[in-house]
């Protein structure tokens, strides 16, 4: 919302400075956005007075002027028709910068003549579209002095924003009062004196509704002014309206944009030869058509509120005009509407044709419904003022409650909710100040809202505004009790892990990302778990962002393609983050993903003097699992391990880590390089996802204490064994056949070496194993470890049909 | 007897000349072995009768123990000298770099996210919870968004399709549901913070269709304005880790506060740097009010005997405002090497025991 500080002054008598008074609305609640004085863009131009005119010689369209600009004499060339001896305006020295142009003028050459400056049109201040001239300003203004000034352009603009709830600040009037509540000086608005009618209304108004949609226009007040006489408006709402961002029509239309911005109260005026038959308001008809103010055909559904006559619809009740009764130089007769229209309907119409006007945006937020009749008042005032005419009686039809909302209201109630420690009189000054009335009954007011706040529902709302009034500078700072002596945990177990997770990952050379939550939906469908449950938004900001993912893995492989389009060839990326499998609050999971893509080492490690970097595989993928996995308190070591994973992984080199079928922990391997190829990334890459919120709950334990460590005296004995397999029996079901041959002495078993050759026979596999062994009693002989020995390779050969390899 | 003395003299020779300790081995074993020089002389004091034994007794123990002693010497240095030896051989190249290690990081928003967190916290905040897709009662109804009030329209929102009876779940504009879940399932009094990703169907060089909020929510008997007001200046002090801050509380409107407000706060820029808490600019950074009492109403708590504020921050502009980070969008673009610029070392773990950030 913009207005002109002399605009306000209308309103509001004060001395105070444009910064106090933009300081003053900051505080009060009105957003200032924009403070803009448009003498600022003219401080070069003078007004200067043409002293001589003849023709140019090389050219005839231009004339070459003597100027004076009151410091000077000039020779400036001018292609102006109207530049002439004796003509005022406005002149732009060289060094000016001309708005309308776009241009810093220098000296130049024109056809041959050296031209010092420019006189200027009104296109070229960027005041209007009027570019067949050069302005003309009156003979009284002093040559020499402010361009601005003289064009009454030293007005300072104040644009601020309005919140939803304050539509009474749509007006000059309303960010008058609230001014003036604030102490800046006495609210002046003008009363609207009735205009008495000279011949009865020749239009009737009628409201065609059900008992269920009366309230779509409740109040509609119009009249007609005869014998007007059309055409521009006045400068001085030319100039107010332009100031302002209003492009002028015509002084009927600039009137009622006038009014909508003083008062905030929208009008429409009809060319009343146009209109046949009784004007009325009505819900529109299925098909009926509207070719609205903007040039524009809407289609109309039943749901929307029209203003017809005989002949049919005229425009949308709150919304725009149409084309056929507006207004024109030529209309020597006016019907001027008054109405209000219901905040929800016409929202509803604006939102479903698309149109953008003052009168919508007023509307929709609730203009002051006692302020009908006035509102038709003050345009026919301004009407007769400046069209001339006659006007009729006033025609209306409907009504509005005249009974103000009234609530009860304990003073104590500022002290509850905002901490201020106000007199009863302080804040009745405040609330009176703004417009309400109050009155004591017993220990509280009953106070009465004024119609043009509708924003203000209860005790809390008159809170509110004794306390932007009186200040939220003067709001007490005060300290909150601490509710217990030391904090409680801030995190539950379960918001604890993400954390951990993510500290894990970055510790092991990770890096953090934060990508969308919605990816491509072919992306989606490559991650589909197989419930083809496509979370699709209605209105995404783009196709590339339009379905919740399933997984985080596209949105990180993505990631990776984009970081080695930059030639970075070692990537690893994570990101600790929801997931979606339905749009209800269970079908959202916590999950811990990744990818690595190069060499475990990081980025600048693929060739070193100590040996070049290792590739990272799946089992990086899956040692990365088992380590968030266990840094979250899942016991990793005794979850399931099997070589399946969903379908986005390489068949053969994945694996998932559970403690049952239906509890899988984490899924890892190589990304399957289909899935690569749709992604249009090259691999081989490695992946894992995390499912925090299926890692268990710490059991609840009635102490702290810790079992007992064991830590025997005796020397440990290690014993390596290599095992000849099939080449599909798994490196685990040795480990495991190894460790149940001797439960109480093995205490680790490990893997050093695997490898496969022909002369190990075809398909087979050597494993060689390191089994530790830990004495608790004695010392073991030669002979008991040679006992041990033998059941492991028992186990073994029992468990995977493996024998020592001789 | 001098034959003991010149005895003593030759092996003390020979443990001079041993240059290694393989030959002073020798040495000590031609002397002091079982089958040794002075062993042999050792032996001979069992057949002497004891005044002579009484003689010879301590002389013989005596060249031992200096014989002993003199070898442990020798060869103490011969061991020194054979590491030094060895040692002037084994020279490398300490400039060589160090084997490559990958360095991770933490994402800015993460690591902002836990500044604020430990800060509520030692307020008495606990963290909850909710998730990103909403229904129209938490995110607008519940809220005190009238249905077709313009205050929705300035949440643009992303919707899916309605199901068969006509309710369209949406994605959270907002972290402010959590307010209303946490109100329904919990009983004063509360002091909850809410840290989450939060939606909008927006997206240009400022708006990122996806973004991060904290919420804070305090429900008792006792909390107003006043005890809001500390408790952000606070917050601003703590998180910009600033001794004072210039702040300043301006009236607003959201539709689930009464009376609202928005805070300021004072900064200068110096160069590329934003200075907190000093200068004549003023930035928004969060919108906060008591809550409404029809919000209160919509989860059954009496906003007469009921009451409290909730606030909501914007944390990746938080973030951009305390580290300088020049583009919104570049938070969500995974480029590791903005990563590696702005994000943090993995155990750099925000907490008050220590600096917030280092």
């Amino acid at each position: 919302m913009k207005f002109t500080l002399n605009w306000l002054k209308r309103h509001l008598e004060t001395d105070s400075s444009l910064d106090t008074i933009v300081d003053t609305m900051v505080r009060i609640g009105l957003e200032v956005e924009s403070v803009k004085n448009p003498a600022e863009d003219l401080r070069d131009f003078v007004v200067a007075e043409i002293v001589e005119a003849g023709p140019h010689p090389n050219a005839d369209k231009l004339q070459v002027c003597r100027v004076n600009t009151g410091s000077e004499a000039l020779d400036v060339v001018c292609g102006a028709p109207n530049a002439r001896a004796g003509l005022r305006g406005v002149f732009a020295p060289v060094g000016a910068y001309v708005p309308g142009i776009d241009l810093t003028l220098t000296k130049a050459k024109i056809r041959g003549v050296e031209s010092n400056g420019m006189m200027c049109s009104e296109k070229e201040l960027e005041l209007s579209e009027q570019h067949e001239g050069i302005i003309e300003l009156s003979d009284d203004v002093p040559i020499g002095s402010d361009a601005a000034s003289a064009l009454g352009l030293d007005d300072a603009v104040i644009d601020f924003e309005v919140t939803p709830n304050r539509p009474d600040t749509l007006a000059v009037a309303g960010v008058a009062r609230d001014l003036a509540a604030a102490g800046l000086g006495k609210l002046i608005t003008p009363d609207v004196t009735p205009v008495k009618g000279a011949f009865p209304c020749p239009i009737s108004i009628g409201l065609k509704f059900t008992d269920d949609t009366r309230d779509a226009c409740s109040h509609f007040a119009g009249r007609v002014v005869r014998g007007v006489k059309n055409g521009p408006s006045p400068d001085w709402l030319q100039r107010e309206l332009l100031a302002i961002g209003l492009r002028p029509i015509n002084a009927l239309v600039d009137i009622t944009n006038y009014v909508s911005y003083d008062r905030a109260r929208p009008l429409h005026v009809y060319d009343a030869s146009k209109v046949k038959g009784e004007i009325h308001a009505r819900l529109a008809e299925k098909g009926e058509k509207l070719l609205a103010l903007d040039g524009k055909e809407y289609q109309l559904t039943d749901e929307m509120c029209v203003i017809a006559d005989d002949s049919g619809v005229l425009g949308l009740g709150g919304v725009m005009g149409g084309e056929t009764t507006g207004s024109t130089d030529d209309t020597t007769e006016v019907f001027i509407e008054s109405a209000y229209f219901d905040p929800l309907r016409t929202a509803r119409t604006g939102r479903a044709t698309g149109i953008i006007s003052d009168a919508r945006y007023r509307f929709e937020r609730g203009v002051d419904p006692a302020f009908v009749e006035p509102g038709l008042e003050l345009a026919t005032q301004l009407v007769l003022e400046i069209c001339g005419g006659e006007a009729s009686d006033v025609f209306v039809a409907g009504g509005h409650s005249q009974s103000p909302k009234l609530i009860e209201f304990r003073s104590s109630e500022v002290k509850r909710l905002s901490g201020l420690e106000l007199e009863d009189t302080q804040i009745l000054q405040i609330l009176t100040d703004l417009g309400f009335e109050s009155e004591r009954s017993g220990g509280t007011f009953s106070i009465s809202v004024p119609s043009w706040r509708p924003d203000i529902e209860g005790p809390a709302c008159l809170v509110e505004e004794v306390a932007r009034i009186h200040g939220y500078e003067n709001l007490p700072a005060v300290p909150m009790k601490r509710p217990r002596a030391i904090a409680k945990p801030l995190l539950k177990h379960g918001q604890h892990r993400a954390r951990i997770a993510k500290r894990v990952l970055a510790a092991r050379g990770m890096m953090e990302a934060v990508t969308w939550s919605f990816v491509p939906e072919d992306h989606a469908r490559l991650f589909d778990d197989g419930s083809n449950l496509q979370l699709r938004l209605v209105n995404p900001i783009s196709s590339e962002l339009d379905t919740m993912r399933p997984s985080i893995l596209p949105g990180l492989l993505s990631a990776v393609g984009r970081n080695r389009d930059r030639s970075i060839q070692s990537i690893a990326l994570f990101e600790v983050g929801p997931q979606y499998h339905s749009d209800t609050p269970d079908g959202q999971r916590l999950v811990a993903a990744g990818v690595r893509l190069g060499a475990v080492e990081g980025p600048s490690s693929a060739r070193q003097w100590s040996g070049n970097a290792r590739a990272a595989d799946a089992i990086d993928a899956k040692a990365d699992a088992i380590a968030v996995l266990s840094a979250c308190g899942a016991q990793a070591s005794s979850a399931q391990i099997i070589d399946e994973a969903p379908d986005w992984f390489h068949p053969g080199r994945c694996g998932t880590l559970r403690f049952g079928p239906q509890n899988v922990l984490a899924v890892f391997g190589e990304i399957h390089p289909g899935v690569l190829d749709e992604l249009d990334i090259a691999g081989p890459i490695v992946g894992f996802e995390i499912f925090l919120d299926r890692v268990p709950e710490p059991r609840a334990k009635a102490t702290k204490t810790k079992p007992a460590a064991d830590l025997p005296d005796l020397l440990p004995v290690e014993r390596d064994f290599a095992f000849v397999v099939g080449g599909e029996v798994s490196a685990a079901a040795i480990v495991s056949a190894v460790q149940k041959a001797e439960k109480k002495l093995i205490v680790d078993v490990s893997i050093f070496d695997v490898f496969e050759d022909v002369s190990l026979g075809a398909g087979n596999k050597s494993v060689a194993l390191s089994v530790r062994l830990q004495p608790t009693k004695k010392t073991l002989t030669d002979e008991e470890i040679d006992a041990v020995a033998d059941k492991i390779v028992a186990s073994v050969k029992k468990a995977t049909g493996g024998t020592l390899r001789s | 007897m001098e034959d003991i003395l010149e005895l003593e003299k030759d092996i003390l020779d020979q443990i001079d000349a041993a240059s290694e300790e393989k030959a002073l081995e020798d040495v000590r074993i031609a002397a002091l072995g079982k089958k040794g020089a002075v062993s042999a002389l050792l032996k001979g004091l069992g057949s002497m009768d004891p005044a002579e034994r009484k003689e010879w007794g301590p002389k013989l123990n005596g060249l031992k123990t200096r014989l002993t002693d003199a070898i442990e010497v020798r060869k103490g240095d011969l061991h020194r000298a054979s590491i030094n030896k060895r040692l002037e051989t084994e020279k490398i190249d300490i400039t060589l770099p160090v084997r490559a290690e990958a360095e991770g990081r933490i994402h800015p928003i993460t690591q902002v996210f836990e500044e604020i967190l430990a800060i509520f916290n030692d307020m008495g905040f606990v963290v909850e919870e909710g998730p990103d897709i909403e229904d129209d009662f938490h995110n607008f109804a519940a809220l005190n968004f009238p249905e077709g009030h313009p205050a929705r329209e300035l949440h643009d929102t992303f919707f899916f399709e309605a199901d068969e009876v006509g309710d369209q779940k949406l994605l959270r504009t907002h972290t402010s549901p959590v307010q209303i879940r946490t109100m329904m399932s919990q009983k004063p009094p509360l002091r909850i913070i809410v840290p989450g990703r939060t939606f909008r169907c927006d997206s240009d060089q400022t708006h990122t269709p996806m973004f991060h909020q904290v919420e804070g929510l305090v429900i008792d008997q006792e909390t107003h304005m006043g005890h809001l007001k500390w408790c952000l200046e606070e917050f601003a002090k703590a998180f910009f880790e600033v001794e004072t801050i210039k702040s300043r509380f301006r009236p607003h409107f959201f539709p689930f506060t009464e009376p609202s407000a928005e805070m300021d706060i004072g900064y200068k820029r110096v160069g590329d740097e934003i200075h907190i808490g000093e200068g004549d600019d003023w930035m928004e950074i969060l919108g906060c009010g008591m809550v409404h009492p029809n919000v209160l109403r919509n989860v059954g708590l009496d906003p007469d005997v009921y009451q409290g504020f909730a606030f909501g921050l914007g944390v990746d502009r938080l973030a951009m405002l305390k580290y300088g980070i020049p583009d919104l969008r570049d938070f969500f673009a995974s480029d590791v090497r903005w990563l590696q610029h702005y994000g943090f070392a993995p155990l750099d773990m925000p907490n008050l025991a220590t600096a917030l950030s280092w």
